[in-house]
């Protein structure tokens, strides 16, 4: 069967063995061949798990529980492998082999294509979403937009009548969110088909889409129909459930620029690299003012995240130094990356981009007692400043929860938590709103304004033109890779 | 060759070579090896090696530049030999346990030719074998089980983001105020959590595989066809001659030995 494939969900549901309530329930959804569908709803609203049904994906009935039926094209859609293409958020996830036209030929292998036609059908796939890179390039050298094409090429290969996609622009820079709309939008231009897709940012598609579906939290289909409609009657329920609804800006102030003239950290014709010998930038002068917020942007591979973690005290420098002001001087040690660990801890925080590599503790409670022990505070000041912190930052009913299975939001409030813990003098936070939705997003902001209006310095690595707007005092744009 | 998705350069003679042929070629040559134990077999195959690398598509120093940690390890399996291996012949010096001899002298240059011999054509047959390409030649060719061959291939890809993982980790254990003390706490730690990314990783993509339509009860098709030719049946012949004019040339000189005698 080929040409754009129809969905029907008739009263669909799913519980994931091993929990109480289902995921979602009572679906019912009819999807026409060729429709273009924005699905939106609350985290925790079932979104992925409709979607990896669509896709076949849920597994059997060891993996968990299934109500109703899906059917795509009349079949279940475990036997329509390659008439269902799905992309996922993580251009790490979609990438099997290690090289780029090798990745694309794996879907038509497994699906028995002709080895004879296979590569016609990767020429036709790279063409389709403007990948032009030669096809023995490692996948490992691929950006994260060109990875997200890539992963469409490798479903595209397949032919499918069904695409759905999972975020896939959450992880990217505004270059590589432009790359895969374009790629996307040729697409279904070409072949007509029927794609369903899950967005936060709904900015960025909202005008490809013929129809948006919203899933009410506790099961069941919450709004459906064009867009302008859903978003004009629904449009405060969904800014509240985390959807950036257009035409909806936050509600936050913008902090005054600040010309610098009192630093915290300054570093002066500074290289910088991970490790020797690997330049990937030099000749910096960079200052970073006191008590308030400084922005890092650039494109992919200028070496922000670099930068950020140079100037934190945790790489050190290939050339030039990072100094500290007068009064943070460590045994009158001014450069952060000759501080030991302890010294570092009250000076500089530093909230890496995956909160999960900084995690320690089996519960949200010791998670945050790492700093303060490590300073050797008495159990009680250790308990003060656990508790406080978990009321402030709404994690007090999970104190006793394992951070690993924190959700997304809680997760990212979870590892500035941390940081906070310790009370230093400058944050320095990289790509922080990363797959963030409304909700999680707004509550980062507002607490690292409160942070500033505190004192303290924070510097953002970061892609999201909203967060250079609300927190960019002071603004480092890194050039383009040498 | 294979078809439009891989387009390399294909210069040396080895490179039409099957990657199973190769693994073939690596046990002809090696196994004598493990079995024998005399300085002249060998060397004469250390030697026959270096006279075919300009077949392998390496550079001589390229060669050397891969030889350089087994160099590095082997005297120590042979000072090894020179101090602890039964004495026979005149007996140069005891210290201990240790004693020097002219049978330990000889056994221990034997060890050190032979550790040599048998990293040299490892390093020669597969310097330049893509793991892909190995990896469809042990579906195709040595008709290994293709999920388990592709499982590993896709996994060994994902090697690469756990380096990263860790570089990552130790400098956030730094940053979170561990990083004076408890070096060995740190790692085992370090360890775990990057268990747990493993199992998540594994996970995903298992799942990114199976929407591609892996695991599918479909007939698999290749788009690199893996084949032997008859070049491969010449590559192992010529592997066998090889090792047989190293073992005959022992025999001649009367220096060939047997591990155990």
């Amino acid at each position: 069967m080929t040409g754009p494939a129809r969905v029907d969900v008739e009263g669909w549901g799913w519980r994931y063995a091993g929990r109480k309530l289902p995921a979602t329930r009572e679906v019912d959804l009819v999807i026409e061949p060729g429709e273009r569908v924005l699905l939106l709803g609350a985290s925790g609203a079932g979104k992925s798990t409709l979607l990896a049904g669509l896709a076949g994906l849920l597994g059997g009935s060891d993996e968990g529980e299934t109500t109703g039926r899906i059917l795509v094209d009349g079949a279940p859609p475990e036997t329509q492998r390659g008439r269902i293409g799905l992309v996922l958020q993580d251009p790490e996830a979609g990438i099997v082999l290690s090289k780029v036209g090798d990745d694309i030929a794996f879907g038509c292998e497994n699906l028995g294509v002709p080895a004879a036609q296979i590569p016609a059908r990767v020429a036709e796939a790279v063409a389709s979403v403007g990948l032009a890179v030669p096809l023995d390039r490692p996948t490992k050298a691929l950006s994260g937009g060109q990875k997200q094409r890539l992963a469409l090429a490798g479903v595209l290969a397949m032919r499918p009548g069904l695409l759905l996609l999972d975020e896939p622009t959450a992880n990217l820079d505004p270059e590589g969110v432009a790359e895969v709309r374009v790629a996307v939008e040729g697409v279904v231009a070409r072949e007509g088909t029927t794609l369903v897709l899950i967005e936060h940012r709904t900015a960025v598609w909202a005008d490809l889409m013929t129809r948006v579906v919203v899933l009410a939290p506790g099961g069941g289909v919450l709004a459906d129909g064009p867009p302008e409609r859903v978003f004009a009657e629904y449009g405060e329920a969904l800014a509240a459930a985390g959807v950036w609804v257009p035409g909806r800006p936050v509600d936050l102030p913008v902090l005054a620029p600040v010309s610098a003239p009192d630093a915290v950290l300054r570093a002066s014709a500074l290289s910088i690299g991970r490790e020797k010998g690997a330049v990937v930038a030099s000749g910096l002068d960079v200052s970073l003012p006191r008590a308030a917020g400084t922005v890092i942007t650039g494109p992919n591979g200028a070496g922000k995240s670099t930068l950020a973690l140079t100037l934190a005290g945790l790489l050190p420098e290939l050339a030039g130094e990072v100094v500290a002001a007068e009064e943070l001087a460590a045994r009158g040690v001014r450069r952060p990356v000759r501080w030991r660990s302890t010294e570092l801890l009250t000076r500089i925080g530093t909230v890496f981009q995956e909160p999960e590599h900084q995690f320690l503790a089996a519960t949200l409670r010791d998670e945050l007692a790492v700093g303060p022990r490590a300073l050797r505070m008495a159990p009680a000041e250790v308990d003060r400043i656990v508790d406080e912190l978990l009321e402030r930052l709404d994690l007090a009913s999970l104190a006793l929860a394992n951070p690993f299975t924190l959700s997304g939001g809680q997760k990212r409030r979870l590892s500035v938590a941390t940081v906070l813990a310790a009370s230093p003098e400058v944050i320095v936070l990289d790509e922080p709103t990363f797959g963030q939705d409304r909700r999680g997003w707004m509550e980062l902001v507002a607490l690292l304004q409160r942070e500033i209006a505190r004192g303290r310095t924070v510097v953002a690595v970061t892609h999201d033109a909203d967060v250079v707007h609300h927190l960019g005092q002071h603004r480092i744009r890194m050039g383009d890779a040498a | 060759m294979s078809a439009a998705t891989t387009e390399r350069s294909r210069t040396a003679w080895l490179d039409g070579v099957n990657p199973v042929t190769k693994v073939a070629m690596v046990i002809v040559l090696a196994a004598p090896l493990l079995v024998s134990i005399d300085a002249v077999s060998a060397a004469t195959a250390l030697l026959l090696e270096l006279l075919c690398v300009p077949l392998t598509g390496l550079t001589f120093a390229a060669v050397l530049t891969r030889l350089v940690p087994v160099i590095v390890f082997a005297p120590v399996a042979a000072v090894s030999m020179l101090l602890y291996a039964r004495p026979g012949g005149t007996v140069y010096g005891t210290f201990l346990f240790a004693t020097v001899s002219d049978d330990s002298i000889a056994l221990s240059l034997a060890v050190l030719v032979r550790v040599v011999a048998l990293a040299l054509p490892i390093i020669l047959i597969f310097a330049r074998t893509d793991p892909t390409e190995l990896a469809d030649a042990l579906a195709q060719v040595a008709k290994l089980p293709s999920r388990f061959v592709l499982g590993v291939l896709a996994g060994a890809r994902t090697v690469g983001l756990f380096v990263d993982d860790w570089r990552t980790m130790s400098l956030a254990r730094r940053a979170r105020g561990l990083g004076d003390r408890g070096a060995l706490r740190r790692f085992f730690s370090m360890a775990f959590v990057l268990l747990v990314f493993a199992v998540r990783r594994g996970t995903k993509l298992a799942t990114a595989m199976e929407a591609r339509g892996f695991g599918s009860d479909i007939e698999r098709t290749w788009a690199r066809p893996s084949t032997l030719s008859g070049r491969d049946a010449v590559a192992l012949a010529a592997a066998l001659a090889l090792i047989a004019v190293a073992l005959g040339a022992a025999v001649v000189s009367g220096a060939f030995r047997v591990v155990g005698t």
